[in-house]
Parts: C-alpha cells; structure tokens; sequence
C-alpha cells in the first residue's frame, strides 16, 4: 500500500488531471464518443472515449493489432469514421477534413519519405503540400534540420540514412506547418536503444514547447517517458485510462520480484508461493510477484526454501499494468 | 526555434484550404514529380532524342530501303519512312505513357509512399490523380516534340502540321495512361505489369498500323485494330504529318475524340481507386 503522503499527493495530482478531463468537446482538441472502425465484418476500433487537451502528450499504449493505429488515420482524416462522433480541432472530420489536416503534423508508422529527394528537399516541398511560399518552406527547413540535428545532411540524398535519422527527418517534416497537434504512431518502432534516447529528447523538447503530442506506441517505457496521460487500448477497446502513475497504483503494487528458475522447476512448486504476494503471475519464463515490498517477498521465499537462480525486485510498469487487465505481454 | 514554438506572429500562417484552388492543389503534386525528374533529366533526354534516332535509321532507312524497293502500292506512294515516322511518334509516346502510370504510380502507393505523405496534408486524392496526369502529359510532351524534332531533322513529315501531331501523340499517351493508372492503384506488387505489357501494349504496339497499314492483316483482325486507342492516334498523327487531314476532317475529329473519351474515363476511374487506396492506407 502507497503511504498516506504518496497517496494525498496522487489523490491532488489526479484531481487536477480530472479537472482537464471533465472539459467539454469545445475545449479538447480532439473528442471521440463511442468512435469506432470497422472493416467488413471486422472491427478495428470498438466505440472508444476519448478526449484530448492543449499541450498534453497523450497515449495510446497497446499491442500489434489493438486498434491504434485505426483511430490514429481517423484522427489524421485519412480514413472515414464507422460510427460515434469524432471532432479535430474543433471540425467535423467528414467534413473538414482537408482544414483539419492542414494544422496537423503527421509522423506515420512506415517512413514516408521520397528516397528520390535530398534530406533538405524532402522538407521543402513537404512545405509546399500546405501552400507555404518557397522561401519560408526553405526557411523553416534549415530551422527543423537544426532542431533534429541533421544539418549537415540537408544535401545528402535520404537513402543512405540511418532509420534513426529518417524518423528525426519524418519529425522534422510533420513540423513544417507548425502544427496545433502532432500524430505519432509508433515514432521509434525499429529503432535501435540508442536511436530512440535521442527521439525521445526530441519530442520531449516538443512537449517542454507545449506542443500537443498523440502517440501510440507497444513501447511501455516509451509511454512512461513521453505521456501525461494515455489509454491502454486492447482488441479494438480501451480497458484502462489514466496518468502512467495512476495506471501503475490504480493496477499493480509499488514492486515486483521477478523469480526466475532453472528449466522444468518452476511447474514443480505449485502452491509453494501462496500468501507471499498480493498477486503472482506465471509466465514462461519467470514467476512475477507483486507487492508493496519486494525484499520482503524475497526474503520470505527464502524462508520456505525457494531458491530461485535469478531473483529480481524493480518497480512495476506499465507492463505489468498491461498483464494485469489483459493476462498478456505487450510485446509477445 | 520560432516553427516549433506555434509563435505565430510576423510568420507565414498555412493558407486555409477552403480558399485554395484545385490548381492550386494539383500543382504542388506537379511540383513535386518535376523535382524529382531534375535528378534524371540528363540521363532521359538523351534517350529521348536517341531512340528515335535509332528506330528511323535502323527501320526508315535499313529496313524502309528494302520496302521501298520492291514495291510502293501499298503506301500508295509513300516512302516507307514517311509512312513509319507518325506510327512510331505515336506509338513511342503511348510506350512512354503506359510506362509512367505503373512503376511510378505504384511506387509512390505502396514503395516510398510519397503518394500517402501528400494525402496526410491538404492535398486530396483527386489532386494527387490530377497532378500525376498533368505530370505525366508534361512529360509526353517532352518526348513527343524531341521525337517531332527528329522526324524533321530525318525529312520524315510532309506537313508543317506536324506541330499539331505532337499533342495528338501526347492525347495518345493518356489515352494509355489513365486506364493503367486507375489499374495500377488496384494493385500491391507489380506483378501484373508483367502480363499489361505482354498481353496489352505491345500487341498494340505492333497491330496498330504503326509499322504497317492494317489493310495487311486478315480481314477478321482489321475490326480489332479500329478498337486499338493506339490506331486511332497513329491515324491521326499520319494524317497531320503526311497533310492529308484535310481530305477527311472528321475522321481526324472521331480519332481525336475516341482518345480523349478514353483518357476521360480513365481520369474518373483513377479517381476512384486512387482514393480508395489511400484511404485503405
């Protein structure tokens, strides 16, 4: 259980998000009641809520398939909403959608980039698709490939680069209109550990700016790192929503121990574990232990005469939010 | 660090799309095909006035010295290559034309996709459809007065018309364009591009009154060559520049409407698969 402090700091915290979150449409910039795709018989995004505000990183955390990136293209006007009501910056999709796609800065899941192109030019006439005069495209690109540290590739062609530096560049190209709202699917999917430290110091540098910042991600660190606040989307719905450290307290403890056997002892100590955490999950692998106090599990287990080869006490995180309210991994 | 931090004031602000015309549009996807042209213009134009070089040498004059010496009847008086200079103008430019409405269009569909980047900012698909056509007919225009400049040059064209026979030769080109482009947005591999060419343009190509009237095919076969688009602007490119237009105008008229109801429907057809693609993502 969280100390009083922590939780009266929580209780304020989720207070002050609740207030934001209660807003009506006029103020969100994007609001879905009961939005929903379907493909046929299939159904990729089952009526879901939602409500995005001015300057928030918002989030949707789920697997392959969970329906994020359908509602991402609903959102960017790319693709006809099935059912329920959707409004973009305060316009109807259906109707407006070349407005509202003219104050959107769009990162796509796949680079989108033209190989044919220098890195320089990718952005002009990214520039020019919004009717922006050349000289201000050429401006804002110099500008961007500075902020996205590529300036001294502007005259290079887009081939050779790294997929590090083609997502910075996909970046820097969704920034060319200056955008009220950024859409982000799956930025660093691909990446390398260290190609995705240095997106994530760039859209954090976004976020500091107050730019409005829509993310989907199977990335639970990712989320950690970027969202104030996101959905955990699964199977075409939403089955949780809060601040990454609401989802954390509201569905797991403050820690876990990871105990990790030699191969076929684990199916061998059923029962073993009972009463030693608030809640186990068994995977594979390893057995997860969750409990307020991780030490105190070990040192318990201990006691019993388990002796693992590996043991473990970290944090919980989203993941373990996510195996608590699906019985599955993100990444499987 | 202005562009990042949405201060607005003293900058340019992105023009609101409701005030913007669909030229407006379409010429930033023009804009954006000829950018990408400037890289392999050198290498393209070169082609452009060799080829046909080539093809009248090695056919007009090789080939044509053969034909012309064992027996005239046929081209009722012609040379053989006066007679073969407008089929292969046509017929070039329509090769042409087929080509860029398949590897390109696929490719900025399905490979680099630059097609769905357009598509996430104001431009619409029937802009992006529009720009590609107007790119595309740019681009036979090209081909279609080098090789116009050839023929001259060779003293191939009997009529100073043939300056009207270059945008017969392009109408031609979309005739061919436009139907492959609505098919190629159909399509995820190019696959079946293969099979286009085997079956669809080269048949044509060689059927189509291009190298030899179409009076020399079995009777049963000459009805098929009057379906042929590419007869149709070989026909009317032979007429301006042999200038015997005048003897049959509306003859020349029904050519020249046939291939532009052709590149109309295959216009409206692309729109609609075009936008079904990119909304299917």
């Amino acid at each position: 259980m969280p100390t009083d402090v922590e939780e009266s700091v929580e209780e304020v915290a989720s207070a002050a998000r609740g207030s934001t979150n209660d807003r009506t449409a006029g103020d969100s910039l994007i609001h879905a009641r009961g939005l929903t795709k379907r493909f046929g018989e299939f159904t990729a995004v089952d009526a879901v809520d939602f409500d995005v505000q001015p300057g928030e990183a918002f989030g949707f955390l789920g697997p392959n398939g969970a329906g994020k990136t359908s509602t991402m293209r609903m959102i960017g006007c790319t693709s006809p909403i099935s059912d329920g009501t959707l409004s973009v910056l305060g316009m109807d999709p259906r109707r407006d959608g070349t407005r509202i796609r003219a104050r959107l800065g769009v990162v796509p899941q796949a680079d989108t980039l033209d190989n044919e192109l220098t890195v320089r030019e990718n952005l002009i006439i990214y520039g020019r698709y919004f009717g922006l005069p050349r000289e201000e495209c050429e401006r804002r690109a110099d500008e961007l490939l500075d902020f996205v540290q590529l300036t001294d590739r502007g005259k290079d062609l887009v081939e050779p680069l790294s997929g590090g530096m083609k997502r910075r560049l996909t970046i820097a190209r969704s920034l060319i209109n200056e955008p009220d709202l950024m859409l982000l699917d799956e930025p660093t999917t691909g990446l390398d550990p260290q190609a995705r430290h240095l997106l994530w110091d760039r859209l954090y540098r976004l976020k500091q700016r107050g730019t409005t910042l829509v993310l989907t991600t199977h990335y639970m660190d990712e989320a950690e790192q970027l969202c104030d606040r996101l959905v955990v989307m699964d199977k075409a719905r939403i089955v949780a929503e809060g601040s990454p450290q609401q989802l954390i307290t509201r569905y797991s403890t403050k820690e876990v121990a990871e105990f990790r056997f030699a191969p076929g002892i684990q199916e061998t100590l059923d029962g073993q574990f009972e009463g030693l955490a608030e809640r186990i999950e068994k995977l594979p692998d390893r057995m997860l232990l969750y409990a307020d106090d991780g030490e105190a599990v070990v040192t318990a287990a201990h006691g019993r005469g388990l002796h693992p080869e590996t043991v473990l006490v970290r944090r919980s995180t989203l993941e373990d939010v996510f195996l608590r309210l699906t019985g599955r991994s993100l990444i499987e | 660090m202005a562009a990042l931090a949405g201060v607005r004031d003293g900058r340019t602000a992105t023009p609101d799309p409701r005030s913007v015309s669909t030229w407006s549009t379409t010429r930033r996807v023009i804009e954006h095909r000829a950018l990408q042209y400037r890289r392999t213009f050198r290498a393209s134009i070169f082609g452009s006035f060799g080829i046909p070089a080539l093809f009248l040498t090695a056919m007009g004059f090789g080939l044509g010295g053969y034909v012309d010496k064992s027996a005239d009847a046929a081209l009722h008086g012609l040379t053989y290559l006066q007679f073969l200079a407008p089929g292969l103008l046509a017929a070039t430019v329509m090769q042409t034309g087929s080509f860029e409405a398949t590897f390109p269009i696929l490719g900025g569909l399905q490979w680099n996709k630059i097609f769905h980047a357009m598509f996430a900012t104001p431009i619409r698909p029937a802009d992006i459809v529009y720009g590609n056509v107007a790119w595309i007919a740019l681009r036979l225009s090209l081909v279609g007065a080098v090789f116009a400049l050839v023929i001259v040059a060779f003293g191939a064209s009997k009529s100073a018309l043939v300056v009207l026979a270059v945008p017969s030769a392009v109408l031609t080109g979309l005739a061919f364009a436009t139907p492959i482009m609505a098919f190629t947005a159909t399509q995820r591999t190019p696959d079946r591009f293969a099979t286009l060419f085997r079956f669809g343009v080269t048949p044509l190509f060689l059927f189509s009154g291009t190298f030899f009237p179409i009076e020399s095919l079995p009777s049963f076969l000459q009805p098929v060559a009057w379906l042929s688009p590419l007869w149709h602007g070989v026909e009317l490119c032979r007429e301006l520049m042999l200038g015997t237009v005048g003897e049959m105008p509306l003859l020349a008229l029904v050519h020249a409407l046939v291939l532009v109801t052709i590149a109309a429907i295959g216009v409206a057809v692309a729109l609609r698969t075009v936008e079904a693609r990119l909304v299917k993502g």
